[in-house]
């Protein structure tokens, strides 16, 4: 018998006995997948706690030099497009595959939306000079460890974004796959391991909003 | 009953469905891939084993004269990275464990074929990188990139090398999670956790090491990666950063890495002390569990690797003590495999002498595990060639070892052909006798205080340097010779029956070599692990 | 035979006595448990091969035997790990009446420099009997500071302070390796330690200091960088008074608490943002670029003079006399 070939009407790969082995192993996959994310983020996190608790009044300097309002408008838009992609796993359990698609689109676009204030908020850093290294500007006490809050937001942020970006298209791609049919009430594992894909890109979020947007000014 | 064999050429197996290039290269067998982690693996346990043999021939003088110090920093950095993160990390998983773990569970295939032939891409691309660092130059930050050395002061190739111990790396988790998958969730109707081979045990608790650790070691290097790119100062002091802050990232991994060098190992000395014992591995729930522990364990102790390091000593102090607490499920496996052979029924074939190898040399530098662990001896070797031969002593005393005793073991089940055992046995005694001779000079070497790293040094180290030299060229024989009698076999060497060994095990109840699916249908198991009861088989007299 | 096969270091310091007396016991106990192992698996391979006992007896197992090497391992271990510990924490904690070498280690050399003013490079004369204390940094990479003979061992990092001490117990000369690998030379910087008697040191020392103390060095420098200016010791200046300071707790103005240790010292001349004392503003300019490590050592040294005489003094420092008595200098206004 030769390499495996897929059973593409009813989605069962050959190596799996039944559809419940294939859709458990997909959904436990994607959740190992997703902590060894944890841990790969997790390096940084570690990075980000050790100077913060080092270097606490450069933090906060480096903290009030973030837009709070470019913020917090990601942090909505991320935790409005996660409700949506909820939803779209909803929609596809109860058989709606076009809003189930919709969902998924609107999504993805919400996650490019993201993606385009970021770019904002990183020309205005730019602008402004708080990019670290040569093109730093800022005037700041103890300039060199404020410099090294940017350099670890932009790393943070960045390496967020890069799984934002990853994403969008596969939000786009599943939703694609939910409107030309392919899934139904009781195949749509792909939608719901997706889901959790972009639930994980959103946690992330919420812990690096309040940590590098939020941090209180030390009492004078 | 006498098992009638077909010769493998007639009947249909995973090797002779399709000889195309492209079937190869686009597989998604699991046994396919494994083949073809072999031979890449293979091809670099002899880049990194040229390294060592000119790192040797340099040290049979105290003068740094057979290369300059640069070539020579380029030289144990390109031996370190080869053999740790191309050879040793995947070796057992990605060959035998690939082979081996649908199998051994009753499944046609790991849960996500097309990763798993992923995983391989992943993997030579970084080897691939490496060889064009080799060619280019060269790294010299050694393979534990320390910064600032690594991220501000090297003129070497290291962006390019990080990139492709990267690849390595997530190969290395793509393994894993595969392995954690299917191992949940694949297993034949009956085969319960308590009836699965201690193979499987040991290879889900070194999946779980790599799933968790092999990120952090990503974003560890990622990160010098990105201070020699931009010079930001995350690690560079003068940039207030904190160089110890890497040392911690490292280790997080590079700690439990080692375990994942040799849970696999000892899998295979499980499946093999139990074969050629006819008798089930004493004590099964005690080392399936200590497997676990190791596992778990293993992720509390990275900080030895700094007690002289500028960390505090309570610290210190709290660290030594886990380490501690991680050295005994060692210890319990190697007593239970021990006495595993107490009123077995034992047969010295090669794959047996490879494990009482393993026991022997890994009891060793286990043992030596132990001094290091101990604060006040530690101050003194850290560093030094007692480290080197400590893990040496597991990584090829141990890990090889026991990664040659399972090629041995199943390469009938792999190939369908049968080792000459003779030459497995010169072999197995050669690579025995060269091994000690080579690294045991090197404890003596390092408490005299040798340091490690070291092109050239003192006139009076220099014979206990030769000694070691001379084992390194007759280990080196030793490692070429299975090259080529396996060669050699998959030609000439004897047709091998299903189950040469009379092992118990689902793989060995499949034709040799097996067919692609594995099994026609799905076995349902209802007998316990190692139950000598259920084999129909005789072993094949060698 | 001995200079060419060497099996084991010479003893010269109060550590590397314990350290040995540890590595026996070790050796004794694992290499008791290797044989017996090794022993074992012979003597089963040859009474219970194939063709005496072709039929294996299945043992499932034991817990009692499971207990048995469970414990008497872990106990034999924390024996290991509290005689270890032991030895370690004396190595950790240098003795408070210590002598004083410093070291700067760069690529690929080190730097060694007496209070009383000799510098050496690669070489460091050192009193028989005393204590001596090293406190070490790196002008680069980290480098290491490994003394065999001694039994002593310590990473020397760039950025701040790490110190290790000894106490010597035969004269002679012994090695100085770097073991932490630094690059291109790692192998070649390496020295040596000159043990000397003490009368024998007192002879060396006196011949040819012509600087002048570490300590007095530094003070010319804290003139001529212009420290003076706000660090007065008449009246309240600009910045802290520094009599006295070494050693003492510091109140940095967010709360936090610190000790005017060498680290301190060193980082509030490079980065003085890093830590402002309360009551005083964030003025002070950065010295960074302009001294470098072997300077500051001498402006810590000359800082640690200015506390009591008793405390923190080498034996034969010439350093000025302390100033008038100041008011306490660190309290917040």
């Amino acid at each position: 018998m030769h390499d495996s070939t897929v059973v593409a009407a009813r989605g069962l790969r050959h190596h799996f006995a039944d559809m419940e082995q294939q859709r458990a192993s997909a959904t436990l996959g994607m959740w190992v997948f997703l902590i060894t994310e944890i841990m790969f983020f997790g390096g940084l996190f570690a990075a980000y706690l050790v100077y913060r608790t080092t270097h606490f009044e450069a933090w906060a300097i480096g903290s009030a030099h973030m837009d709070f309002w470019i913020g917090t408008i990601n942090t909505v838009i991320l935790l409005c497009s996660s409700l949506l992609v909820a939803l779209s796993v909803h929609a596809i359990q109860v058989g709606q595959n076009r809003l189930c698609a919709i969902y998924l689109w609107i999504a993805s676009a919400m996650g490019v939306a993201f993606l385009v204030l970021k770019g904002i908020e990183y020309h205005a850093h730019y602008v402004e000079g708080a990019v670290p290294g040569s093109l730093w500007r800022l005037q700041v006490a103890d300039s060199r460890t404020v410099q090294m809050f940017f350099y670890i937001y932009f790393v943070m942020t960045g390496l967020h974004a890069l799984h934002v970006t990853i994403g969008i298209g596969l939000l786009a791609v599943i939703g694609g796959y939910a409107a030309k049919g392919r899934y139904s009430p009781t195949y749509h594992n792909p939608v719901h391991v997706s889901g959790l894909y972009w639930h994980f890109v959103d946690v992330v979020w919420i812990f690096l909003y309040p940590l590098l947007y939020l941090i209180p000014h030390p009492k004078a | 009953m006498a098992t009638v064999t077909v010769p493998a050429v007639e009947r249909e197996n995973y090797l002779n469905t399709d000889f195309t290039v492209k079937s190869w290269l686009l597989t998604t067998d699991h046994k396919r891939i494994a083949i073809l982690y072999l031979l890449s693996i293979t091809a670099m346990f002899f880049v990194g084993g040229i390294a060592a043999t000119l790192i040797r021939i340099e040290l049979l003088t105290p003068a740094g004269d057979l290369m300059s110090s640069d070539t020579y920093n380029k030289m144990f950095s390109i031996h370190g990275i080869i053999m740790v993160f191309f050879f040793l990390i995947p070796s057992i998983p990605a060959v035998l464990g690939n082979f081996l773990v649908p199998m051994m569970i009753g499944a046609k295939d790991l849960a996500f074929p097309k990763i798993n032939l992923a995983s391989w891409y992943f993997y030579i691309t970084g080897a691939g990188l490496l060889m064009y660092v080799i060619l280019t130059g060269g790294v010299d930050t050694g393979w534990t990139f320390y910064v600032p050395y690594s991220s501000t002061y090297s003129n070497s190739n290291v962006i390019t090398a990080i990139a492709g111990i990267f690849l390595a790396g997530f190969s290395s988790i793509f393994t894993g999670f595969n392995f954690i998958v299917t191992i949940h969730r694949m297993r034949a109707p009956g085969l319960t956790w308590g009836r699965l081979p201690l193979f499987i045990w040991s290879h889900y608790a070194t999946s779980v090491i790599m799933v968790l650790g092999t990120p952090v070691v990503a974003i560890a290097l990622s990160l010098v990666a990105l201070e020699r790119a931009f010079h930001m100062g995350i690690f560079d002091p003068r940039l207030g950063g904190d160089p110890l802050l890497f040392q911690h990232m490292f280790w997080f991994y590079s700690h439990p890495a080692v375990y994942i060098m040799i849970l696999p190992s000892m899998a295979v000395i499980s499946e093999v002390v139990s074969t050629f014992s006819r008798k089930r591995i004493f004590g099964y729930m005690a080392v399936a569990l200590a497997s676990i522990s190791i596992a778990v364990f293993g992720f509390l102790v990275w900080a030895h690797h700094m007690f002289v390091a500028g960390m505090s000593a309570y610290a210190a102090l709290v660290f030594s003590l886990l380490s501690y607490f991680v050295a005994v499920p060692s210890a319990i496996k190697v007593f239970n495999w021990t006495a595993t052979m107490y009123k077995g029924s034992v047969s010295l074939n090669t794959p047996m002498l490879y494990a009482m190898g393993f026991i022997g040399l890994f009891t060793m530098g286990g043992m030596t595990g132990l001094y290091l662990s101990a604060l006040g001896i530690d101050v003194q070797v850290h560093h030094t060639y007692f480290v080197i031969a400590h893990f040496h002593y597991i990584m090829v005393g141990g890990a090889v070892m026991g990664y040659l005793a399972g090629i041995h073991y199943w390469w009938p089940k792999i190939s369908g052909r049968m080792y000459p055992e003779a030459w497995g046995k010169i072999a197995a005694g050669t690579i025995f006798i060269g091994f000690n001779l080579t690294f045991f000079p090197q404890f003596v070497l390092g408490y005299l205080g040798m340091p490690r790293r070291y092109h050239s040094y003192p006139p009076e180290y220099q014979v206990l340097n030769v000694m070691s030299t001379a084992g390194a060229s007759i280990l080196a024989v030793g490692y070429v010779l299975p090259l080529a009698y396996l060669l050699w076999s998959l030609r000439y060497g004897e047709v091998a029956p299903d189950n040469p060994w009379a092992a118990t095990g689902l793989e060995w109840r499949t034709p040799s070599p097996p067919p692609t699916e594995n099994f026609p249908e799905t076995p349902i198991v209802t007998w316990e692990a190692y139950d000598y009861s259920t084999v129909r088989e005789e072993p094949v007299a060698r | 035979m001995w200079q060419t096969l060497p099996l084991w270091p010479v003893r010269a310091s109060t550590l590397a006595d314990r350290t040995d007396a540890l590595m026996i016991f070790m050796l004794a106990v694992t290499g008791f448990f290797t044989v017996m192992i090794f022993i074992l698996i012979f003597i089963f391979a040859m009474r219970f091969r194939r063709a005496r006992n072709p039929v294996a007896t299945q043992i499932e197992g034991s817990n009692a035997l499971e207990a048995t090497w469970t414990l008497i391992p872990f106990g034999i271990f924390m024996v290991m790990f509290i005689w270890g510990a032991g030895i370690y924490m004396t190595w950790a904690q240098p003795p408070p009446d210590a002598e004083e070498i410093f070291v700067v280690g760069k690529q690929w050399m080190w730097k060694f420099q007496h209070p009383e003013g000799q510098r050496e490079i690669n070489q460091m004369h050192v009193p028989l009997g005393r204590a001596i204390r090293l406190t070490m940094i790196s002008q680069d990479v980290i480098h290491g500071m490994f003394l065999p003979e001694f039994r002593v061992k310590q990473d020397v990092l760039p950025g701040r302070y790490t110190t290790t001490w000894f106490q010597t117990t035969k004269p002679g000369r012994y090695h100085v390796y770097c073991h932490e690998y630094c690059g291109t030379a790692h192998a070649g910087m390496i020295g040596e330690v000159v043990v000397m008697e003490p009368a024998a040191y007192q002879a060396w020392l006196s011949g040819g200091n012509a600087e002048g103390s570490l300590a007095s060095t530094g003070q010319k420098l804290f003139q001529q960088l212009g420290c003076a200016t706000c660090h007065r010791f008449d009246t309240q200046g600009r910045g802290p008074n520094l009599v006295g300071l070494y050693g003492k707790p510091v109140l940095l103005d967010d709360g936090r608490t610190v000790t005017a240790d060498d680290n301190y010292i060193r980082e509030s001349i490079l980065t003085p943002g890093a830590k402002v004392v309360a009551g005083f503003r964030p003025i002070m300019p950065t010295f960074q670029g302009i001294v470098n490590e072997e300077q500051l050592l001498s402006l810590v040294a000359y800082i640690r003079s200015l506390s009591q005489p008793e405390q923190r003094e080498p034996v034969r420092n010439r350093a000025a006399p302390p100033p008038h008595p100041a008011p306490s200098p660190t309290r917040s206004r």
